[in-house]
């Protein structure tokens, strides 16, 4: 069986973003971009299938300007076979992105697909179930679990109030939650090995997809911001502020 | 306009969600209807049906929704979404796993976690776990949209809405249920809690947990935690607050043993005021907490609980 696993290259989690000037989008000038955390464990999951001898081959693929090639090179350094880049400069939003990856299922006709559940610029969490209903295929998200059973996957989802598993035939697509796996870290060796890759870049027009949206963005303000406190010094005080003072209580 | 709720529902009542996602919708302006799909969903649509502002219920009772599993609801929406200018769900799971498929069929973008409306098209949302919020706007003939329940205050419960049976039965053979692992508890909903106290990695193990409860109890607080306290084991991934768990907005937050990782505080920082208790004052929780208590939560949660 073959995984397909979508990777997004995102702004790394740690950086704190600023909103420019101007307010026309967030600045992400000079700032550190690396994989979505939830790819990274969408590509650890394909790799696991791959070494228990349920997956054969790992396909990973990627919507987003040159420089996403970076994470796509991750993804083959963490064990992913081949990559293919569909490379846009325009800003591709969640329809656009599910049916140029619609496209590729289409043509590589994988047995399974993992996604992550959110991209964490974005936090739109919609791309897997779009892709899902334009291939007419069943999906499995946000899951902390994927147990393949011949010609069925077992997805356990994290759902608010708990756990959900549901059975579901394949192929299938599944999106990826925190508690899935934990990422490997990949290694000097495999870093090296992975530029010999082959890697295949398209462009959206090679799939017929029209990338434009019919979302703008208008502006984007920073939060008001939350002004820290004071510090009481004692149990006593805290709760005399908080009846009090706050009236919370 | 006219707008459609899908309802979400909580072991096949009507969940609190609903009456915020209706406010949404008021905000838009124009007819509503709710949705309720499911199996034996006679009392949420009655509940439902109260809510003020709602001009129609319609129900989908069938084995077939039963779980509301995303196969058969998002046909099921697709088969009802048409007249409707707007689609509206929680951001809940389930509005999460369902709505996207609609928005795909349909052939337009989804707007995700809406917290603010400006008008009929035009929308706030936040982006970068809420460190910036955006203003978009849609044309898209239909609109489909997933709504914060934290930016709107929920409706009243004096209405009188119709109740009427949709007759559309999905086909679905491509998933099914397997078994369900919801957590029990008394407490009341972390979503919709007016109190939440919660955990993180300072806590030790799941044990002490306990020290929690008895605050909670006097305070009829709900229990939240960090991922780091989910990711260790000490508690369900239920209990999750954060850009990737649940986002509450209580009158009352606060962190025990959280250091304040940004996308802690995505989940947390529009609750109305924050406690932190951590035994390092430089932690960057206090740099968005009302009250701060530096010292040891082994200490201080017992004093705590006595004295309130
Ligand atoms: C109004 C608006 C504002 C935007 N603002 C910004 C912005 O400020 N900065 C910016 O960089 N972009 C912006 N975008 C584009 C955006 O980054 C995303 O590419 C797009 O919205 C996809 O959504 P998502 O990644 O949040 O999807 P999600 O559904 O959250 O992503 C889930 C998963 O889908 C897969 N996936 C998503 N995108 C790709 C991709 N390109 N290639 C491969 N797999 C993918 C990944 O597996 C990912 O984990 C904006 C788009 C819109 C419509
Ligand atoms: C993609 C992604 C998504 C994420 N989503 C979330 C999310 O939704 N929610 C979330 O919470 N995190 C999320 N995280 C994780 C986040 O980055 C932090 O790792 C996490 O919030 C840390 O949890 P913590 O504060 O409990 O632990 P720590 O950062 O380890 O902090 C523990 C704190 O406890 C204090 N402490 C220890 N012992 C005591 C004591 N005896 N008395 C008093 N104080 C004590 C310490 O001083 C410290 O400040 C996410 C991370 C990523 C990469």
């Amino acid at each position: 069986m073959k995984v397909l696993v979508a990777v997004k290259r995102v702004i790394d989690y740690n950086v704190k973003i600023r909103v420019k000037a101007d307010h026309s989008d967030v600045d992400l000038t000079n700032v550190k971009m690396a994989m979505n955390p939830f790819c990274e464990i969408a590509v650890e999951e394909a790799v696991r299938l791959k070494e228990k001898g349920v997956a054969t081959e790992v396909v990973a693929v990627t919507v987003g300007p040159k420089a996403a090639q970076e994470q796509l090179r991750t993804a083959l350094a963490l064990g992913a076979d081949r990559a293919i880049h569909i490379e846009t400069d325009e800003r591709a939003e969640s329809l656009a992105v599910a049916k140029l990856l619609a496209k590729v299922v289409d043509e590589e006709q994988p047995g399974l697909v993992i996604l992550g559940k959110q991209a964490i610029d974005t936090d739109n969490n919609q791309t897997g179930q779009m892709l899902a209903a334009l291939t007419n295929l069943p999906q499995g998200t946000f899951a902390s679990e994927v147990a393949v059973d011949g010609e069925k996957v077992n997805v356990t989802r994290e759902i608010d109030g708990g756990l959900q598993t549901v059975a579901l035939t394949l192929p299938a697509i599944v999106t990826t939650d925190l508690r899935l796996n934990e990422p490997r870290y990949a290694k000097l060796p495999d870093i090296m090995k992975a530029k010999k890759k082959p890697l295949d870049v398209k462009t959206p027009a090679d799939y017929g997809v029209e990338v434009a949206s019919k979302v703008s963005l208008l502006k984007v303000e920073s939060p008001a911001e939350r002004k820290g406190g004071v510090k009481v010094a004692s149990v006593d005080e805290l709760i005399d502020k908080l009846k009090n003072e706050a009236k919370v209580l | 306009m006219s707008i459609l709720v899908l309802a979400d529902l909580h072991e096949g009542q009507l969940a609190g969600a609903t009456a915020h996602v209706v406010a949404a919708a008021q905000a838009i302006g124009g007819d509503i209807d709710i949705l309720i799909a499911g199996e034996g969903v006679q009392a949420a649509a009655d509940a439902a049906a109260k809510l003020d502002g709602v001009n129609k219920v319609r129900v989908a009772d069938n084995a077939v929704y039963a779980h509301q599993l995303a196969e058969p609801m998002g046909a099921l929406l697709v088969e009802l979404s048409d007249g409707y200018s707007h689609v509206l769900a929680s951001a809940s799971t389930t509005g999460k796993n369902v709505l996207p498929r609609l928005a795909a069929l349909k052939d337009v973008s989804q707007l995700s976690d809406v917290l603010g409306v400006e008008s009929a098209d035009t929308f706030l949302r936040p982006i970068y776990a809420g460190n910036a919020i955006a203003t978009v706007k849609s044309d898209d003939a239909l609109k489909v949209i997933t709504i914060r329940t934290t930016g709107f205050d929920a409706v009243g419960e004096s209405g009188s809405a119709t109740i009427e049976a949709v007759d559309f039965v999905a086909e679905n053979s491509q998933s099914s249920f397997v078994k369900e692992e919801l957590a029990q508890s008394d407490r009341p909903e972390l979503g919709g809690a007016k109190v939440v106290i919660s955990g993180g990695r300072g806590m030790g193990n799941g044990e002490n947990f306990k020290l929690l409860d008895g605050i909670a109890d006097k305070l009829g607080a709900a229990i939240g935690a960090s991922r780091a306290a989910v990711d260790a084991g000490f508690v369900p991934n239920d209990m999750q607050v954060g850009q990737t768990g649940k986002i509450v907005a209580p009158d009352l937050y606060i962190a025990v043993g959280i250091s304040g990782a940004i996308q802690h505080l995505a989940g947390m920082k529009d609750s109305k005021v924050i406690v932190a208790i951590n035994k390092d004052d430089e932690a960057p929780i206090f740099q968005v907490a009302d009250y701060g208590l530096v010292g040891d939560l082994f200490e201080i949660l017992p004093e705590l609980e006595s004295k309130l």
